[in-house]
């Protein structure tokens, strides 16, 4: 029952999904992260193995939360909205959240915890403002259905969409320095619109920003 | 009802402490008694023991058929080789708690300083005791061992409660803990039903104030409907309703279905207030097996124990201030349909540990089977409890 643990943790962190990557070469080594939606725990058995991070996680799925500590990793059930609150100020050098903040209940505020109790806050998300997106409900005037918005409207967790644009007015309002930004397409290669916000938030399909307080 | 076997005719494996002990009420014990059972070997850097902390009622025979009953140790499906606590790779430790019936030092046992005829038995005059001093019991076991650091304490229900305040109490000494279906702080609920039990006691004429042993005759009666009482609190109505559901004995065959209008031979002679249905024989079995195994005044004792238990009270009631600073790894469990010591309160420790920055895992399990789904067949919990020990095994540098 314990052998095999390493090897599964190693298998999972190899076939890591590519924006997860990203995110990994954003973390310093021996860093303090907390991964918000952790999942089964792919990116902190990761960041554990190979840069030898304290990395720990929250999921709000039970099965995957489960699954996670069966692996050996240090997960807890957790809700972004309500948990963040619980944890002391700069317990951590990076807090991670990946692909959810479109999907909490109030992303400014989450934000704010994260970085109250982390120095710095690497977050990723589905940009609204593709192309396609932006086509789709002009000439259909219906809810866009893409392969990263691929649920309908009646059915999508996501319950707050904002694009490249909206997330760095948020970041300009909340006072949050953008130390590095990417856009990247749906499979996590980056795309090469690094100089141009706008010309990002027209072709990214999903951004991802590493933040710290001012 | 047949006699309970005297359970100081039972020699336990034990280690005395001539030096005695004070406990958290300021009383000392002028000696100690811990009883205890190990399984497995401890390694040469003696860095591989696992504690394993009983609940109420259960006692140090984890692994291993017990004495009186005979019946296997009471958390075999967690414990053994090649189970979650595997006992091939790790050196697993259980003691019988201070206030214990099966050996430890408690209400049954002899009263040093009675300058009587020697033989005159604590009972209800044993002082109060803690979680707190059972963890300090505990503590003198593992030293006399020589062992400094456990790699794990792990306990579920008042089990739970140990393994917190393990961590508490000796945090340099626990590597790795796993409360399991326990909480920080017995609820006003909890305090209840104990106190029913308490009273079933009480109201039993074979208490007789508590000296029973001078008569020979047991509150049987008054322990047994405690059992009972607690056994409901440990169970979930789905249990219950998946188990029993409202069948009446002997239906089958008899068909019977109200008072009066019993017919058939197993149906005939059942009184109105005999047990008619299912649960109710259960319920009755369970009490009465209880009774040829526990005793009265040690289920007095330990239900006390439990309430006073409130970990955050001895910290000016900040919780977190309990566990600050602790390096120990945490993984708390609870199960979904556990009323008795629900998930809310694991995650109120598992956010308390938060504040304290203290590594925690936490997941709720679902499961139909209520409080006492901690000792039972959860595939889920046990490959949770498995995959903790390895991955916290590996962070220790445990080979």
């Amino acid at each position: 029952m314990n052998a095999p643990l390493r090897g599964d943790v190693r298998h999972v962190a190899k076939n890591m999904r590519v924006d997860l990557r990203l995110i990994a070469d954003m973390i310093a080594p021996g860093a303090r992260v907390l991964d918000i939606g952790c999942g089964d725990g792919t990116l902190i058995a990761h960041l554990f193995h190979t840069k030898g991070c304290d990395a720990r996680g929250i999921e709000i799925d039970m099965a995957e939360v489960t699954r996670a500590i069966a692996f050996g990793l240090p997960v807890m059930h957790g809700d972004a909205d309500t948990d963040l609150a619980h944890y002391a100020a700069d317990a951590f050098d990076y807090v991670v959240l990946s692909r959810t903040l479109q999907a909490v209940e109030k992303p400014h505020e989450v934000l704010r915890q994260m970085l109250r109790i982390s120095a710095r806050a690497v977050i990723s998300f589905p940009n609204f403002g593709h192309w396609m997106v932006r086509w789709q409900l002009l000439a259909t005037g219906r809810m866009p259905m893409t392969p990263t918005w691929d649920k309908p409207w009646y059915a999508t967790p996501n319950i707050h969409p904002c694009t490249i644009r909206d997330f760095f007015a948020l970041c300009e309002a909340e006072g949050y320095v953008v130390e590095r930004w990417l856009a990247a397409d749906e499979a996590g290669r980056r795309s090469p619109w690094r100089r141009s916000p706008r010309l990002a938030n027209l072709f990214g399909e999903q951004g991802v920003f590493l933040l710290r307080r001012r | 009802m047949e006699p309970a076997p005297n359970p100081l005719a039972i020699a336990h494996q034990h280690v005395r402490f001539a030096d005695g002990t004070v406990l958290d009420c300021g009383v000392r014990l002028p000696s100690l008694e811990v009883a205890y059972r190990t399984y497995g070997t401890l390694n040469g850097e003696r860095t591989n023991a696992i504690l394993v902390c009983h609940a109420l009622t259960g006692d140090q025979y984890v692994a291993e058929p017990h004495p009186l009953t005979g019946r296997p140790g009471w958390w075999e499906a967690v414990v053994g080789p090649g189970r979650p606590i595997d006992t091939d790779r790790f050196f697993v430790i259980c003691a019988n708690v201070l206030g214990g019936c099966m050996g430890s030092t408690g209400p049954r046992s002899v009263r040093d300083d009675d300058r009587g005829d020697g033989t005159a038995l604590w009972g209800t005059a044993f002082p109060p005791v803690t979680i707190g001093d059972m963890v300090r019991a505990q503590q003198r076991l593992i030293t006399h061992l020589g062992i400094h650091r456990l790699f794990a304490v792990v306990g579920g229900s008042m089990g739970g409660m140990q393994a917190l305040q393990w961590a508490a109490s000796y945090p340099d000494r626990v590597f790795a803990a796993v409360p399991v279906a326990a909480a920080a702080y017995h609820s006003a609920q909890n305090i209840a039903f104990h106190e029913v039990g308490r009273q079933a006691i009480f109201a039993d004429p074979d208490w007789q104030g508590g000296r029973y042993w001078q008569t020979g005759r047991v509150p049987a009666r008054g322990l047994a409907v405690a059992r009972m009482a607690a056994h409901i609190t440990y169970l979930s109505e789905q249990a219950l309703t998946r188990k029993f559901g409202r069948r009446q004995r002997g239906a089958e065959t008899a068909g019977a279905q109200s008072p009066g209008e019993a017919s058939g031979e197993e149906g005939a002679g059942l009184g109105m207030f005999d047990e008619i249905f299912e649960v109710e024989s259960y319920l009755r079995h369970q009490g009465s097996t209880f009774v040829r195994r526990f005793d009265a005044n040690s289920y007095l004792t330990i239900t006390r124990a439990m309430d006073y238990f409130d970990l955050a009270q001895d910290h000016d009631g900040d919780l977190a201030s309990a566990f600050r600073n602790a390096r120990t790894r945490f993984c708390l469990v609870s199960f979904s349909s556990d009323w008795l010591f629900p998930t809310a309160e694991s995650r109120a420790v598992a956010r308390a540990l938060n504040r304290a920055g203290a590594n925690v895992s936490f997941v709720e399990i679902e499961s139909d089977k209520g409080h006492d789904a901690f000792l039972l067949d959860e595939p889920g919990f046990h490959r949770t409890l498995a995959g903790f020990l390895a991955g916290c095994a590996e962070h220790a540098g445990l080979a």
